[in-house]
């Protein structure tokens, strides 16, 4: 482990009942890297993100970031010390404006009394302008989420996870459902975020893989198959024969 | 469960303000019409005047329930609980006050153990005789109690009907509980046959009329710390915890904290409601924490529209104005009107009377 | 020859009754004239009348012992009582005009005393022999020894022959020779009874040279009552978790399968109570009555499935996907259920009897006596449990349910109505509660709130078995059950309650999906 490997994974296994969806995986991420990570469906991308992020207690392994074992800490505590999350399916609070969602992740003290003491200064107001300009939701801000478009849920989930301001960026499928422009635009976005913070992007849409430019890592059955530039791994006849041999 | 605030334009929400207010001058009205004279059209009788003051802590109650239900989606069936340990840790005190004057005329036992052959006051009795002592109690035992509740429930996960039914198991078995003599309570009876509470007299119609004005200061009290909650960010934090809670984990909320933070309040504010009505309708037993009572709180909120304030006070009133109206003009209908209550509210008005208000005033 | 044997059977009944008396009456007129004669004759007389087993024998000699047996001259022997003087032959009133008191002495007496016991225990009536043994052991007399030793020779029926072996025990121990004393432990150690102990703790006081033979008789009593005390409460729980199982299961389908939050599953059960009151009532005086109770299985399961149909299409399908408003709105469709019952019955509790063969106490050997009604409860719970196995695992309509459960989107491209299993589900769910209610009916009060009892419980046994897991409801219903009264000597009925209640609290801390809980990417979403 080198001293700017920012997330560590060695010998992670997931077993539910008896179906192992992770088996030995290890993957490494240096401080600043763009990773993308592709693999068939049921590859174990999904359940290697419940276990850096908390959601899944790994059956055996070690997970650290940096040098904190994340297998000891809940899914806020994980968050709060810099890993953001964003999810497959969009989640963002339908009940809240567009700008509350932005500002309910913002970074600040998380606290239940913090919260009620909470007053929006013009810093903070400034950043979350800043940021709806970046997802182009300004004109939005004072809608509710609820009334979003796919397309919209996944930028405003995207802004979410920068305010959170992480030192690492979990995005799963960010593309989905976006036009070919928009996907341009995503993959610009992470390449401009991965030169001061570390960024793993999991994603089925190879042109957009090609488009950020990054090393690959190929999973499959729970562990990694391959590694490499995405020119690499795709002359590799193993990949080869997981995505086109059956 | 899909969104349910009720954001007005600002003109109505101005109107809602002075409306608020018209209400509690209203209300504040109702003890000065008391003392004008029987003949005045304007007098207002006595029992108008108890029964609205015993509505008053029923509308501290629901905004307890709503802020865990309608705002974190805490459906909680074991308000009642904190409402009847408020209720009881005020009786207690009002039992220290009767002394030398009960039945068996024994200068510190309640008559119910002198009854019960006890010797001397159990330890947990002592100090209830000092007013601040009690009424703090009747806040602090509620909100311990939830704490170690939620505490142990939050952590674990346990949300949505797992709650629910869990509180209710609580209040369950602190009923069979408080059922039993040898707690100390008074047992099936509880207390009764209170006389005086800080120097009054308390069937005299100065002392109702203080315990009602308490009571209104404490109802708007509670709005204001309930609506300081729901206008924070901790309000918005609620709002999300309450459609996508493990989202919020992911943003670095610790929602069991949010969670416990709420739950909390909302059981103090339950105890201060019960602390309230006890000395206002006189007596306070076991039946209080029984789950139906719990659970017709909580209607009381869904009727008034859950998730926004004024709901759960207008719930709180015009259920009980039908209770009180059916329970004397057709006793055997009450059970109908309420079970019916609850099947028309959670189909047909889901957003409860403000829904419907709301909806006009956006036309 | 069934049919033959049908008709013989009564004949060979009448002739028993014809001749019995008449036997027995020889003995008595033959014994009568000995009372009027010396004390010899009267002891001998006595002595036989005590063997005779005949009704008007007890009467008499019980007149002898209070000194109402008067004599005239001629050797006619009359009763006094407090109603008149009556002849004993003939019993015809009459004046006691010169008679005397036929009068006794010590050897008399003794006959008397051994007479008397052996008459009684000797009764033709069996409840009047078991009241005569038990009295025996009370009044413990070595004189009752020979007269026990007789009626334990001829009796046949089990509990009587129980209780002669514990009084013949018992009369040893009053005899002054230690053989004889010895014989009586040693006899009485093989009992499992509280009686017995305090006996030989008694006689331990009295005669200290067996204290060590004694002490091991009594340690022995003990060990076996420790062993029958565990044996108890685990019936008494088994049974108390057999009722819970009876309430939980149509949960288990209903909220453990369906994922349907019903908080009139209660008053499900109460309908089922009623609808076997109804059915009681409907058999009352005709040639059903005796099996009432059978009949109302269906027709409970009936009514409250026909009710759940209902309530599932009027209503519940609304709110799928919206938990916590199924769960008030259900809630207020039980309290109307409550209410309407209440009108159209009544508020005050109706009575709801067992039949004869559900009546009783069976007694197994050791002296364990077990309720009847709750030995059939548990089998009952059993078989509907085995019933709603069978039909989850082996009907059409299960497979349907399980897939409609698992995917429901899919279900239906697979032509299945999944409309209609939603109702079917829940109706057999409901019906299961109505079914659970005709047990309950016989051990509870059919009052409307009678399922109001049970619901809570019923919650914790799914929540605490594992939802969705029908062994964990079995288990977890048994389980509550036993500790629920494994408790209760120790902590009160009340309070083990709230006892248990707080542990599955804490226990869902650490199993928050129960005991037989299912686990993998299912069990996260």
């Amino acid at each position: 482990m080198t001293s700017h490997t920012i997330l560590y994974l060695d010998d992670v296994s997931v077993v539910f009942d008896g179906f192992r969806a992770l088996n030995n995986l290890s993957l490494f991420v240096d401080q600043g890297e763009l990773r993308a990570i592709i693999g068939p469906n049921g590859a174990g991308k999904t359940t290697m993100m419940d276990v850096i992020t908390g959601k899944t207690r790994p059956t055996g392994g070690t997970v650290k970031f940096r040098d904190t074992d994340l297998t000891l800490l809940d899914e806020a505590a994980i968050a709060t010390m810099g890993i953001g999350r964003k999810f497959q399916k969009p989640t963002v609070f339908d009940a809240l404006t567009v700008f509350e969602n932005l500002e309910l992740a913002l970074k600040a003290p998380r606290g239940p009394m913090a919260c009620l003491r909470w007053v929006l200064a013009g810093e903070a107001r400034r950043r979350i302008e800043e940021t709806l300009e970046e997802i182009g939701l300004t004109a939005r801000a004072q809608d509710r989420a609820a009334i979003l478009s796919h397309g919209q849920r996944q930028w405003l989930e995207i802004g979410m996870l920068l305010m959170q301001d992480p030192e690492l960026l979990l995005v799963d499928e960010p593309v989905a459902g976006m036009t070919d422009q928009e996907t341009e635009h995503t993959a610009a976005l992470l390449r401009r975020i991965a030169g001061t913070r570390s960024v793993v992007v999991v994603e089925h849409d190879l042109e957009f893989v090609r488009a950020l430019d990054c090393k690959v890592t190929v999973m499959c059955e729970g562990s990694v198959l391959s590694e490499g530039t995405i020119d690499q791994v795709q002359h590799d006849p193993r990949v080869i024969e997981v995505y086109l041999g059956r | 469960m899909s969104a349910t605030t009720v954001t007005l334009p600002a003109t109505p929400r101005v109107t809602l303000r002075l409306v608020l207010w018209g209400a509690v001058l209203a209300l504040a009205l109702i003890p000065l019409l008391n003392q004008l004279p029987e003949s005045s059209a304007l007098h207002v009788g006595d029992f108008i005047v108890s029964v609205t003051g015993k509505w008053i802590t029923y509308a501290i109650l629901a905004l307890a329930i709503d802020l865990a239900w309608g705002y974190t989606g805490i459906l909680s069936l074991g308000h009642g609980a904190f409402f009847a340990l408020g209720g009881y840790a005020m009786g207690m005190h009002l039992m220290r006050l009767i002394g030398p004057r009960g039945a068996y005329g024994h200068p510190v036992l309640p008559d119910f153990m002198v009854f019960l052959g006890y010797q001397e006051l159990p330890w947990y009795w002592l100090g209830f005789n000092f007013f601040p002592y009690a009424f703090l109690m009747a806040l602090f035992i509620p909100g311990l109690l939830a704490l170690i509740v939620g505490y142990l429930a939050f952590r674990s996960r346990i949300t949505g009907v797992y709650l629910s039914i869990l509180t209710q198991a609580l209040t369950y078995a602190l009923m069979l509980a408080f059922f039993r003599n040898d707690m100390g309570f008074g047992g099936n009876n509880g207390f009764t046959d209170f006389k005086e509470l800080l120097g009054m007299a308390l069937n005299t119609p100065l002392a109702r009329a203080m315990l009602f004005y308490a009571s209104l200061v404490a109802l708007v009290g509670s709005y204001w710390v309930c609506q300081r909650v729901s206008i924070s960010k901790l309000g918005r934090v609620l709002l999300a915890i309450r459609d996508a809670e493990s989202r919020v984990r992911f943003l670095g909320y610790s929602t069991t904290q949010v969670k416990l933070f709420v739950f909390v309040l909302s059981a103090v504010l339950a105890g201060l409601a019960g602390a309230l009505y006890v000395p206002q309708v006189g007596i306070i037993n076991p039946g209080e924490f029984s789950p139906g009572n719990s659970i017709e709180a909580v209607i009381w909120v869904a009727v008034g529209g859950r998730g926004t304030l004024i709901g759960a006070v207008l719930g709180a009133f015009s259920v009980n104005a039908l209770k009180t109206w059916l329970t004397t003009a057709a006793p055997d209908l009450w059970l109908f009107a309420l079970g019916g209550l609850f099947v028309a509210v959670t189909l047909f008005l889901p957003r409860g009377l403000v829904g419907l208000f709301s909806r006009k005033v956006q036309k | 020859m069934k049919r033959h044997l049908s008709g013989f059977l009564p004949f060979l009944l009448l002739c028993c009754l014809a001749f019995a008396p008449a036997r027995a009456q020889d003995a008595f007129t033959t014994a009568l004239p000995g009372l009027a004669g010396s004390f010899g004759q009267i002891a001998e007389a006595v002595e036989k009348l005590g063997t005779s087993a005949d009704p008007r024998a007890l009467p008499l000699l019980q007149a002898l012992q209070d000194g109402r047996l008067l004599k005239r001259e001629d050797g006619t022997l009359l009763i006094q009582t407090a109603a008149g003087t009556t002849e004993v032959l003939g019993g015809s009133a009459t004046e006691a005009g010169t008679a005397e008191a036929v009068r006794v002495n010590n050897r008399v007496r003794g006959a008397l005393r051994g007479a008397l016991g052996s008459l009684q225990i000797l009764s033709t009536d069996p409840d009047e022999r078991l009241k005569a043994a038990e009295a025996v052991f009370r009044s413990r007399s070595a004189d009752n020894i020979r007269p026990l030793e007789t009626a334990l020779s001829r009796e046949t029926v089990p509990a009587i022959r129980t209780q002669l072996e514990l009084s013949l025990a018992a009369s040893r121990l009053a005899s002054p020779d230690n053989a004889v004393r010895l014989q009586g432990v040693a006899a009485l150690a093989e009992v499992t009874d509280q009686n017995a102990r305090a006996l030989l703790l008694e006689t331990k006081a009295q005669v200290p040279d067996l204290a060590r033979q004694i002490d091991a008789a009594v340690a022995k009593i003990e060990g076996r009552l420790r062993v029958r005390q565990v044996v108890e409460t685990l019936f008494q729980g088994l049974s108390l978790g057999s009722v819970l199982l009876l309430a939980a299961l149509g949960l288990a389908v209903t909220f453990g399968v369906m994922g349907v939050i019903n908080m009139a599953h209660g008053e499900m059960v109460m309908l089922g109570a009623y609808a076997t009151y109804m059915v009681q009532e409907a058999c009352r005086g005709t040639f059903l009555a005796p099996v009432a109770l059978p009949l109302a299985i269906p027709a409970a399961f009936l009514l409250a499935a026909a009710v759940g149909a209902v309530l599932e299409r009027g209503l519940i399908r609304y709110l799928y996907g919206r938990p916590l408003e199924t769960l008030l709105m259900t809630f207020g469709v039980g309290m109307i259920l409550q209410q309407a019952v209440r009108l159209i019955f009544g508020a005050q509790n109706r009575e709801v009897t067992s039949p004869a063969w559900m009546q009783g106490v069976m007694t197994l050997p050791g002296g364990l006596q077990l309720t009847q009604n709750r030995v059939w409860i548990i089998v009952f719970g059993l078989l509907v449990l085995g019933l709603v196995v069978a039909a989850i695992r082996y009907t059409r309509f299960g497979l349907e349910m399980r897939a409609v459960v698992q995917n429901r989107r899919i279900a239906a491209t697979m032509g299945i109505r999944t409309g209609r299993v939603d109702a079917l589900t829940f109706a057999f769910g409901s019906g299961i509660a109505g079914m659970a209610g005709v047990a309950l009916s016989q051990i509870d009060n059919v009052s409307p709130n009678l399922g109001t009892g049970y619901i809570i419980d019923s919650f914790m046994v799914v929540v605490f078995g594992g939802v969705g897991s029908l062994a964990g409801t079995l288990v977890g219903a048994l389980m509550l059950g036993v500790v629920n009264k494994a408790m209760e000597p120790y902590a009160g009925a009340v309070l083990a309650k709230v006892v248990v209640l707080v542990g599955i609290m804490l226990f869902i801390q650490r199993r928050p999906r129960g005991m037989f809980a299912l686990k993998g990417r299912a069990a996260e979403a």
